[in-house]
């Protein structure tokens, strides 16, 4: 049973606060504070809860756009989509617990993303998710990708909202702190949007959904510390999701949504009923009183520490009309989910935790949030790389070729979409890998919601300005290539442990990468989370370090959705490419794969290029002058055709490069900024890009099933396929 | 499925409740895909119990025309309306991908529009849709012209040990079954997802065009 524990300074340590910070609560408190005040302060001020070391970097972002109806700040980030819709979307991680139980981890990923979109009045329409690996050859990648696989499937498939997208890296980085980033896309009345401010001294505040148990207590501590060699004792730590129970959720919160009950609503996801009621009377500037007595309880003797911070899924906080609570009541009863009013709204400004007739907490709110510690944290900023010198191609460009696009992370995902229902609602209109970006119409409308993840990784390890800025880029790019107006960003920053000055330094840098890029591109950031910590201590004292990981969740618009355009070749075309070509091989796949080097500088990102070259494609696609395209990325452009090729079968014959660049920097380079887009008259094309400026030559005539490459070798599309869906199956075993 | 079925008949279905034991007047019912209960304890066996069926099976008797599809036909076997078995997919995985159906039934309500081997295209997504049944069963059903579709490639090939043409490893790749009356079809791939150029073709139109005739009829 519970033994009596004494609060002190050390147990403060134990529960992740610094002597600093436990100063910080007695003075707040002028006492020593109870068991379950620690527990509500530790969990308040943990990284994961508090940002204390990224808010003041993440405040530099563009947040708003006349299009921008909430940024941060929300469960999720809203923009108008026209005709009095609203897209609700946001990214978030569950990198920790998906490396101590891979299938619960990235479940309970999968569900706590979705409660932060139908908080808000959303039904969600479709989730993507962004995951790295560690590397191939490691036996513990396996288990891992597995487990992660089967958790999002698992979860999302029964939910029934489609998982339409995403991708897949890996990188021996990631082998001890894999990283899951699950991202959730809503659709609501822009009219209809529900909020968390409480407010209303003495409405009723109403817990819904699966009662608590002992599961996920303290995981927002958990995951706001590097790993050490003990992280699978860790377990218990891990929640455990039933989507079923989400699924009802869903459906009766968005039933009680369409009455007037509700008067603010928040899910119960990292430090579960705290951060919830606290988050919830905070932001209303009101007091909350809880009688734990009144919460729906899985197991007996549950203490309130434990009930303050489960973290038990598949739950909801709300403050009701209290003369709407019957109404609320009969809803979820319909649902068969529990009901029960286990507070009141109070004008004292604190919350107060009463338990079997005892004072179990009582803590003054303004104090809690407003003197909750901010790091400004020394930062080294980040060396610029060497330049890449002096490397030549060892192989053909047909060998190059065949063995780029079987490479880790070229290779085809099929075998991982494939346990992913990309169909269920009937709504999808490009499944993973048709085209650039997901596309999902929204029902009785001509609307079409873009979606795509992006982060080049290898780019951030070697100079996080540019990779951030490059990943925002290629996330607008890919929007742009189905013909969709990219509106906003939802970010996900994965870094390593920020006391390092050189992380806080790839921070710092990777962010002001990716705000220059927002602002150059008009593509604020709504909404987001960071994940710190992504570090694995070794038995030998040494740490590895995750690749700095900004991924970018973003979301576009097709005002029709019928103009929207995928990336399989069309037949008897010309294929023109769009964006300068330099041949840019520093950080490439191909120096990588072919090579064995990570080295030189990655690509230069000019948003005044991918502005004016993206905006040149998107009105060439919605004239319906384009009738394919896909941006070009790893791997350059042959492996951009190759995907084409791939995708419908049909081949084309490419043209030598007569630019003076050598062949292997001018197909595998991946300079920014660029398109592969199919034309009936490509020349027609190259004289309207010349026009507005952007630089555009014809690179291929499609036709029959080969790729004919510029010296006459041959390859057939299955050829290329055969290669290109090996990886996986053989990785996995099936 | 409501947007398929709205689609092709002009107006939206009728939902009925769980909890629900009346049908009221109607003259198809139809039990859609979707994870009723979770599929905890194994898939369609709770709803098989839930209090409309008894309405369901009473509408099946009077010679009423029921369609399931994924679930719903996991949840016709789990009822008995339908003989046979959905085990898990041989290669233990759920399964989300196209695949093409062979039309192996004529003249039913649910095939009509179609020629014997016929083939079309369609999306399946499910965990459970390896058809089996006992040896008895199965020659009834072959011999009766019981089996509605098969898998196959996409050039109407038949091939029951492989894995690409007959992805969730069906007994003679089984994808739909018929009752003895050919008034009940359960059928594991989603037509019903392919019925509009947008979303990538109508291949499985003709189903739900020749039922609503059938029934109209």
């Amino acid at each position: 049973m519970n033994k009596p524990v004494t609060v002190d300074e050390s147990l403060a340590r134990e529960f992740g606060l610094t002597s600093e910070e436990y100063g910080r609560v007695l003075s707040i408190m002028g006492r020593t504070p109870s068991l379950t005040e620690l527990g509500v302060f530790s969990v308040m001020w943990s990284e994961h809860c508090s940002y204390k070391s990224s808010r003041k970097w993440l405040r530099t972002l563009p947040t708003k756009a006349p299009w921008v109806i909430h940024g941060p700040g929300e469960n999720a980030g809203v923009v108008d989509i026209g005709q009095g819709y609203a897209a609700i979307f946001k990214m978030e991680s569950h990198n920790h617990p998906s490396f101590i139980e891979p299938y619960q981890g990235a479940a309970t990923g999968v569900g706590g993303i979705l409660r932060d979109v139908f908080t808000m009045g959303a039904r969600p329409i479709a989730n993507l998710n962004a995951l790295r690996f560690g590397s191939p050859e490691n036996p513990v990648t396996r288990r891992v990708i597995d487990g992660v696989v089967r958790g999002i499937g698992g979860y999302g498939n029964c939910v029934g909202v489609p998982t339409v997208g995403g991708e897949i890296n890996f990188h021996p980085a990631y082998d001890g702190n894999p990283l899951v980033n699950a991202m959730t896309v809503g659709l609501a009345r822009k009219d209809r949007i529900f909020l968390s401010a409480a407010a209303g001294v003495g409405n009723p505040v109403v817990y819904v959904g699966s009662r608590t148990g002992r599961d996920g207590i303290h995981g927002a501590t958990m995951s706001s510390a590097e790993f050490d060699e003990d992280a699978l004792s860790k377990r218990p730590t891990v929640q455990v999701g039933d989507p079923f129970i989400e699924k009802l959720l869903i459906e009766a919160c968005l039933e009680l949504m369409a009455t007037d009950a509700i008067i603010a609503i928040q899910d119960m996801g990292a430090a579960g009923l705290t951060s919830s009621s606290v988050e919830m009377a905070g932001k209303g500037g009101v007091g909350i009183e809880l009688d734990l007595d009144a919460v729906p309880q899985r197991e007996p003797n549950m203490t309130a520490y434990e009930m303050m911070l489960s973290e038990s899924q598949e739950r909801m906080l709300m403050v009701l009309r209290p003369d709407r609570t019957d109404v609320a009541r009969k809803i979820f009863e319909k649902w068969e989910l529990d009901f029960a009013i286990i507070g009141h709204l109070t004008d004292t400004g604190h919350i107060v935790v009463k338990h079997k007739g005892q004072l179990e907490a009582d803590i003054p709110l303004d104090p809690l949030a407003e003197q909750a510690p901010i790091y400004d944290r020394p930062a080294t900023p980040p060396k610029a790389p060497a330049p890449l010198e002096g490397v030549h191609a060892p192989l053909s460009l047909d060998a190059t070729l065949l063995k780029l696009v079987g490479s880790p992370d070229l290779a085809s995902r099929a075998w991982v979409w494939n346990q992913y229902d990309s169909t269920v609602g009937g709504q999808t209109v490009r499944r993973p890998g048709a085209a650039d970006a997901a596309i999902v119409k929204v029902e009785d409308t001509d609307i079409g919601l873009a979606i795509t993840t992006d982060c080049t990784p290898r780019y951030c390890q070697a100079d996080p300005k540019t990779g951030g800025a490059q990943a925002v880029a290629e996330a607008w790019r890919n929007l742009t290539a189905t013909g969709a107006r990219p509106l906003a960003v939802t970010d996900n920053l994965n870094f390593a442990n920020p006391e390092k000055p050189e992380i806080m330094g790839q921070f710092v840098a990777a962010v002001e990468g990716m705000g220059k890029a927002c602002s150059a591109l008009d593509f604020p950031v709504v909404s987001g989370n960071v994940s710190l910590y992504n570090e694995t201590r070794n038995p030998d004292g040494s740490t590895t370090a995750i690749l700095p990981t900004p991924a970018i969740g973003a979301l576009g618009v097709l005002d029709d959705v019928n103009k929207a355009v995928g990336l399989g070749m069309q037949p008897e075309s010309d294929v023109v490419l769009i964006g300068e070509t330099k041949g840019e091989l520093g950080q490439t796949i191909w120096l990588r794969e072919i090579l064995g080097q990570e080295a030189g500088a990655p690509p230069p990102v000019d948003l005044a290029a991918e502005k004016c070259n993206g905006d040149f494609v998107r009105s060439a696609i919605l004239d319906g002058t384009i009738t394919a395209c896909h941006d070009i990325a790893d791997g350059g452009i042959m492996v951009a055709v190759a995907e084409m090729v791939m995708a419908s079968g049909i081949g084309c014959e490419l043209e030598s490069p007569t630019s003076g660049i050598r062949p292997e920097a001018f197909w595998f380079g991946e300079d920014q900024a660029r398109y592969l887009a199919c034309v009936a008259d490509g020349k027609a094309l190259c004289a309207r890009a010349q026009a507005a400026g952007v630089p555009a030559r014809i690179i291929a005539r499609s036709g029959g099933n080969d790729l004919i490459l510029p010296s006459g070798v041959t390859i057939s599309a299955a050829r290329l396929k055969t290669a290109h869906e090996a990886f996986f199956p053989m990785l996995m075993g099936n | 499925m409501a947007i398929a079925l709205k689609r092709v008949t002009g107006q939206a279905p009728r939902m009925i409740w769980h909890h629900e034991t009346d049908l009221g007047d109607t003259d198809l019912v139809v039990l859609p895909g979707g994870f009723s209960y979770g599929d905890y304890l194994r898939c369609g066996a709770m709803a098989a119990h839930s209090p409309i069926m008894g309405a369901i099976k009473a509408f099946a008797q009077k010679g009423g025309h029921i369609l399931g599809v994924c679930n719903g036909f996991q949840i016709l076997t789990e009822t008995g309306l339908l003989p046979g078995a959905l085990l898990r997919n041989a290669n233990l995985r759920f399964l989300s991908q196209d695949c093409y159906l062979k039309v192996e039934a004529e003249n039913t309500p649910f095939t009509h529009k179609w020629k014997k081997g016929d083939v079309f295209r369609t999306p399946l997504a499910h965990g459970d849709g390896n058809y089996t049944a006992d040896i008895a069963t199965l020659e009834r059903l072959e011999g009766e012209g019981l089996v509605a579709f098969r898998y196959a490639d996409a050039k109407g090939n038949v091939q029951a040990d492989d894995a690409i043409s007959n992805p969730n490893g069906s007994i003679n790749s089984i994808a739909g079954i018929l009752s003895e009356n050919k008034r009940i079809c359960g059928m594991m791939p989603h037509p019903e997802d392919l019925v509009d150029p947008l979303m990538g073709g109508e291949d499985g139109l003709p189903l739900f065009q020749g039922l609503v005739e059938a029934v109209v009829r």
